[in-house]
């Protein structure tokens, strides 16, 4: 597989089991620095955790994952730590620590990894939480917060270390048509003035094609059309053609 | 079988970890000053009404049955030898196992389930470190403090369930209560307590950060905790008597 400086990811035949039941088989695919590709597919074809996959959360059983220059499947906790660092990772339910604020939620990874001193790191956070809309509710804890804010808050957290790659796991489920296009253009936005490479799983089709500039649907397991919207849509796989053509 | 051999090396490496984890840098102490607030501080409450409880009852026992013996005066030495070798050391790790050990299952069972631990590792943080260690540090320094309070809060009711009986003044009873306890008495059991401690953090922090299961998984995690580091506490106590008694002789009364 040709992996140069331009692929921000790179999936070379991997394969993921858990226990008996096969989740990915031989899945390859590209992500060029600064696209964004949506990850489309039916619950349980794999879609979260090639997501897990990419940020090392999971291990394949065979196959090699790219991030930028480096193949992390065998990297140890010092690699790993310095190629996460390149990647934000907005959790489907935001998976905010629930025992501190929002304000230290977003101030946790900064002080931790960028050894900033308080007030710059204070200045750091107030403004991606006024990017996501959230600055009157710095000081609340995430079980108060409603599920579009924590969904944006997860955002903030997944931002605020200024990711160059920014994985997104189902950003608009349970949320409601304004909300999610809110949430979609706050990604979009990220990918136009940092040139942030988005890998977005999602059941939105609507919000997909408003997001994407390609596509990679998967069922059950196998990544069964990969291209922009009217290659998928002019694909030999019912599936595929079905999926990207879905509206709610 | 193999299950449960594969069980102990499972929580036997996990301990391990958490020892060589200890040691290399970055050290978390502001997870353990929270940690030692909430397993420590928190527990004082139980802990002291739990010797006040058992101090009252104890005297009122002993009293019974060693007025039928003329050795009344005994009282005091009986309650300060009691609580300092072994109620107040076995009780407190029993009751921290009870409180803390299903707290410590629960929330990390929790915070796996809710992806918590999933969004520690994605910001490049080593969770184990930042969530483990901490708490299973903060068992081993609280728990020994914990012994002292319930050792002192059983002594204190033992003299006021006395007071009522006998009139006996506070010197008399600290003089009486003090004249038999010589050091190998107090310092090695309340120390052992650190490894009631260990074994309380380690066992809960496993069940809760290696379940797998769903919200039902967190029920058990806390379950499973409490059960287990109990048995282990007692279990390392008989063991943990012996040793002592074995390097110290004076212990054994």
């Amino acid at each position: 597989m040709n992996h140069d400086n331009r692929t921000a990811v790179s999936f070379e035949d991997v394969s993921k089991s858990f226990g008996a039941k096969k989740v990915l088989s031989d899945v390859s695919f590209q992500v060029a620095a600064g696209e964004a590709l949506c990850i489309l597919g039916r619950s349980g074809t794999g879609k979260s955790v090639t997501l897990k996959l990419m940020i090392a959360l999971l291990k394949p059983d065979s196959g090699k994952i790219w991030i930028e220059q480096d193949e992390i499947t065998h990297l140890r906790e010092e690699g790993l730590s310095r190629v996460r660092r390149k990647m934000g990772f907005l959790f489907q339910d935001a998976a905010l620590f629930d025992s501190i604020t929002v304000y230290e939620n977003l101030a946790l990874p900064l002080i931790r990894l960028t050894k900033k001193p308080q007030d710059e790191a204070d200045f750091i956070v107030d403004k991606v939480l006024r990017q996501v809309g959230l600055a009157a509710d710095k000081k609340t804890m995430p079980s108060e917060l409603s599920g579009g804010m924590r969904k944006r808050a997860g955002l903030a957290r997944a931002l605020v270390l200024e990711p160059q790659i920014l994985l997104a796991d189902e950003p608009s489920s349970g949320l409601d048509r304004i909300t999610a296009s809110e949430i979609d253009e706050l990604l979009l936005q990220q990918k136009a003035e940092r040139q942030t490479t988005l890998i977005v799983v999602t059941h939105d089709v609507h919000g997909a094609r408003r997001i994407g500039d390609r596509f990679a649907v998967f069922d059950h397991g196998h990544l069964i059309s990969e291209g922009t919207a009217a290659e998928v849509e002019h694909s030999n796989n019912n599936i595929a053609r079905e999926l990207i053509s879905l509206t709610y | 079988m193999k299950k449960v051999l594969e069980f102990v090396g499972e929580v036997t490496l996990f301990g391990f970890r958490v020892i060589t984890d200890l040691f290399s840098p970055p050290f978390e102490a502001a997870q353990l000053g929270r940690q030692l607030a909430e397993i420590g501080s928190r527990s004082v409450p139980l802990i002291v009404a739990s010797g006040i409880a058992l101090g009252a009852v104890m005297t009122l026992h002993t009293r019974s049955t060693l007025i039928t013996f003329g050795a009344e005066a005994e009282i005091p030495t009986v309650q300060s030898l009691a609580f300092f070798v072994e109620i107040g050391p076995l009780v407190a790790g029993l009751l921290l196992a009870g409180r803390v050990g299903s707290g410590i299952g629960a929330v990390l069972a929790n915070m796996r389930v809710t992806e918590q631990i999933d969004g520690i590792e994605s910001l490049s943080i080593d969770s184990f470190k930042f969530l483990v260690v901490p708490r299973v540090v903060a068992c081993v320094i609280a728990l020994p403090l914990l012994t002292l309070f319930m050792d002192f809060s059983g002594l204190l009711a033992g003299f006021v369930a006395e007071y009522a009986s006998s009139h006996i003044s506070f010197h008399l009873y600290i003089a009486r209560a003090f004249a038999a306890v010589d050091w190998v008495n107090f310092i090695p059991p309340t120390l052992k307590t650190a490894v009631f401690g260990f074994i309380i953090g380690t066992v809960s922090a496993y069940f809760g950060y290696t379940i797998n299961e769903g919200a039902q998984g967190v029920g058990k995690a806390a379950t499973n905790s409490v059960v287990l580091s109990s048995l282990l506490v007692i279990v390392s106590d008989v063991i943990l008597v012996k040793c002592i008694a074995f390097a110290f002789p004076g212990t054994a009364l």
